[in-house]
């Protein structure tokens, strides 16, 4: 079996985002970008099944700008056999959505002849959690979402679900589109020697128009705002001040 | 200490392996695959993409880049704010007075100078660097330098996942010794292995000890009607006064980008000084405050920076290796710069190492290097202004602002310093003085708008440590912080850590030390200013600390 991983380029999580003065989306000039958390627990779960002898083989696959490449030799270091790179837009700030990059996967996977599609359930970056959802469909396949456990025997996958308030655990048949919970694994270091094998993997490059899928966004944003910033506290002498105070705002 | 000597690693052997893709590190690498496209050159690089440790003023001197990509500008290097308005101002608590630009000395003029994030230059040295065939591996700490006898033959990089007591966690992974016919550590100021090796093979012996400061630096987005692209600012005198050497820079930019930095020489003596607060207290300054106003501040970070100059210059090579940059001190303290140094001394270690590979020769001291820094470009800027710093140190600022100014003027117009050599005293650490002898200061508290408080700073360098690791912040004493630093220097640490690191927490019956890893910015002030010498900075997994955007 072969599984398919696709793995965003996002605002590294240890970034704090900041709007464009324009208020047009944020400004991704001079930031560090780095693989989707979520991803790479994809990724690291493929790479486990197939150390499993569960599948043959794992591809990666990003969707986006050229400098993806980059998050797609990581994932090759983690130990993916062979990467796809997509290139959908020239520049950072341009978006690709969801229903587009689920389209584009569509057609990967029925190109690779993929047996599972393995996706994070969200980007950290936009936050719109569908793609899975909508890959399964265009698919025509079963879905398992929030995945914090896999196991995969006899054509299907037995899923646990992160829910609301405990887990739940489902059977489908595959093949299947999952998407990674933050509790299914840790993810591996790319090593150094890993590293320097990377270098050396196929990375086969592509466009939207291969796959005949327009990714201009249909989606219009009107406007990015900063959260408020929160208001200097103020440093009180005593309870009865304080008390004062509670009074004086009326919730005492 | 890092690590599992015993742990059976993968090796590799190269040509040349350099430690850190910072200005001296990729300017050697270039000039090696310039030189000779067949060497095998490797560059490690301990934060997590290339610029993101690379903390500069910066107004770069071109000098280094002229000589090592002649056609940088047709590169797209990003090099490209001029300087065209060069101003210093002697600060008091409410006004200034400007320093008319003709009584500067001339070396200290700004003229063709670029302003520049040293970050973004480092990372498109790194793409010139890779489209020569260089390796470089970002997020790849070179933790422990392999000896082979008294030579030095590589370095461990890549070690990850050890647990918090130092054993191999799940994901770990024992890293590689990189083995090169030479070594070049070029690891910036204070560089981890660069002080082992220093001390090891007593590189320092028969030079002045050497001397720091702290840098801090803030990139602020302005208002567009107060920016004026391509100034330069430096100010002296307040908030530090008496209390200590140093000063600030505002360079602006691009893109509405202001760079507010401030500099704190390590050799003061009153230990309840507060750096950190030093530099938020400036920014009130009413002619700082105007500026900033209506702006907000879009990164912060720190790092430490070498003063020492001429005098405090250890030898440059050793069996195995050389010293690039800011591991050796290539700082010029009154121009306030060294990345040109930097990459000069990139050049010379690799034009040097070239020659002695092609003729056969490995591993052993490469003299020519030494020499060439001293006796070449680098060597003419430092010695011109080697009385600067000792003036400034033991006389004080307005001293060394006449007699450091007369003795640089001379020497710009005859090349001789009528002051001789004078040396640096103590290092910054024994300059520390006994908590009693001197008057606590007290500091305002942020306003949130054009000062923060020192946590909050630190979110905005976006640095980050896996927290199951080992502490990278190594006591060689754990008692000391408590027993000797809190009695006697106020435990200073508290304060002349730029990141909040260090913290006296007084939770129990007694007083506790806590370190808080996790915040660190690589900036190296503990293993420096600490009077007891009792911190030894090491480096942490590969990847952590700070992810400097264009600083």
């Amino acid at each position: 079996m072969k599984i398919l991983v696709p793995v965003k380029r996002v605002i590294d999580y240890n970034v704090k985002p900041r709007v464009k003065p324009d208020g047009s989306g944020v400004d991704l000039a001079d930031v560090k970008m780095s693989m989707n958390p979520f991803d790479e627990i994809a990724v690291e779960e493929a790479i486990r099944l197939k150390e499993q002898g569960v599948a043959e083989e794992v591809i990666v696959v990003s969707i986006g700008v050229r400098q993806a490449q980059e998050t797609l030799r990581t994932a090759l270091a983690m130990g993916a056999d062979r990467a796809i790179l997509v290139v959908a837009a020239d520049d950072v700030h341009q978006t690709t959505e969801p229903l587009a990059i689920a389209k584009i996967l569509a057609a990967v996977a029925a190109e690779q002849g993929a047996g599972l599609v393995i996706a994070g359930k969200q980007a950290i970056d936009s936050d719109m959690g569908a793609t899975g959802q909508m890959l399964a469909a265009l698919l025509g396949w079963g879905q398992a979402t929030f995945a914090s456990k896999i196991a995969i025997a006899g054509g299907r996958a037995t899923v646990t679900r992160e829910v609301d308030g405990g887990l739940q655990t489902i059977d489908v048949a595959l093949p299947a589109v999952i998407t990674t919970d933050l509790r299914l694994n840790e993810p591996r270091y790319a090593s150094l020697p890993n590293i320097m094998k990377a270098k050396k993997k196929p990375l086969e490059e592509k466009t939207a128009a291969d796959y005949g899928v327009d990714p201009a966004p249909r989606l219009e944003i009107l406007a990015t705002r900063e959260p408020q910033g929160r208001a200097a506290g103020v440093r009180l002498a005593s309870v009865d001040e304080l008390v004062g105070k509670l009074k004086e705002i009326g919730v005492v | 200490m890092s690590g599992h000597p015993e742990i059976e690693r993968e090796s590799m052997d190269y040509d040349v392996v350099i430690v850190g893709a910072g200005p001296s590190g990729l300017s050697a690498a270039i000039r090696l695959k310039q030189i000779d496209p067949d060497l095998s050159v490797v560059v490690l690089e301990k934060g997590s993409e290339v610029g993101a440790h690379i903390l500069s003023g910066a107004v770069l001197d071109p000098a280094g880049l002229d000589r090592l990509i002649p056609d940088w500008r047709d590169r797209g290097a990003p090099v490209t704010t001029e300087v065209v308005d060069d101003n210093f101002f002697m600060l008091g608590a409410a006004g200034q007075v400007r320093i008319p630009n003709a009584l500067m000395p001339p070396l200290m003029n700004n003229h063709g100078n670029f302003i520049v994030s040293m970050g973004n230059v480092c990372r498109w040295l790194a793409t010139q660097a890779e489209e020569l065939g260089v390796e470089i591996f970002p997020g790849m700490a070179a933790s422990r330098v392999v000896w082979e006898g008294g030579r030095v033959k590589g370095v461990v990089a890549g070690e990850m996942g050890l647990a918090s007591d130092g054993t191999p966690g799940p994901n770990y992974e024992p890293g590689m010794e990189l083995h090169g016919k030479y070594v070049f550590i070029a690891e910036g100021a204070r560089g981890s292995l660069a002080k082992k090796i220093i001390a090891a093979l007593k590189l320092a012996q028969g030079h002045d000890p050497q001397k720091f400061g702290l840098g801090m630096k803030e990139i602020w987005e302005v208002r567009p009607e107060k920016f004026r692209k391509g100034r330069v600012v430096h100010t002296m005198g307040w908030p530090l006064g008496r209390n200590a050497g140093g000063g600030s820079f505002i360079y602006h930019f691009e893109n509405n980008q202001v760079l507010v930095g401030f500099v704190v020489h390590l050799n003061y003596a009153n230990p309840h000084l507060y750096p950190y607060m030093e530099f938020q207290r400036f920014k009130h300054h009413p002619m700082v405050a105007e500026l900033l106003e209506g702006g907000r501040r879009v990164s912060y970070g720190a790092r430490a920076i070498t003063e020492g100059g001429w005098q405090a210059l250890p030898d440059l090579a050793f069996q195995g290796g050389v010293l690039l940059g800011c591991s050796g001190g290539m700082v010029n303290v009154p121009r306030i710069k060294g990345n040109h140094n930097a990459m000069m001394s990139g050049i010379e270690a690799a034009e040097a190492a070239a020659a002695a590979i092609a003729s056969g020769r490995e591993g052993d001291r490469l003299a020519e290097y030494d020499a060439a820094v001293r006796g070449g470009a680098i060597g003419a800027d430092l010695r011109a202004v080697r009385n600067v710093k000792p003036v400034w140190s033991r006389l004080g600022l307005v001293a060394s602002l006449m007699l450091g100014g007369i003795d640089m003027w001379v020497a710009n117009l005859t090349g001789w310093n009528p002051l001789g050599t004078w040396h640096h005293g103590k290092s910054d650490a024994a300059a520390t003085g006994k908590a009693a002898d001197f008057a606590p200061i007290d500091y305002p508290r942020p306003d949130g708008r054009l000062s923060f408080d020192r946590l909050t700073s630190v979110a905005f360098s976006f640095t980050n440590h896996e927290e199951s690791q080992p502490c990278h912040l190594r006591l060689k004493d754990p008692a000391v912080p408590i027993a000797v630093n809190l009695p006697q220097f106020s435990e200073p640490a508290q304060r002349y850590c730029p990141a909040g690191v260090y913290e006296v927490v007084n939770d129990g019956p007694t007083p506790r030390f806590q370190i808080n890893f996790q915040n660190c910015v690589h900036c190296k002030t503990c293993d420096i200013k600490d009077p007891s010498q009792n911190i030894d900075w090491t480096t942490p997994q590969g990847g952590d600390g700070p992810n400097y955007p264009n600083m």
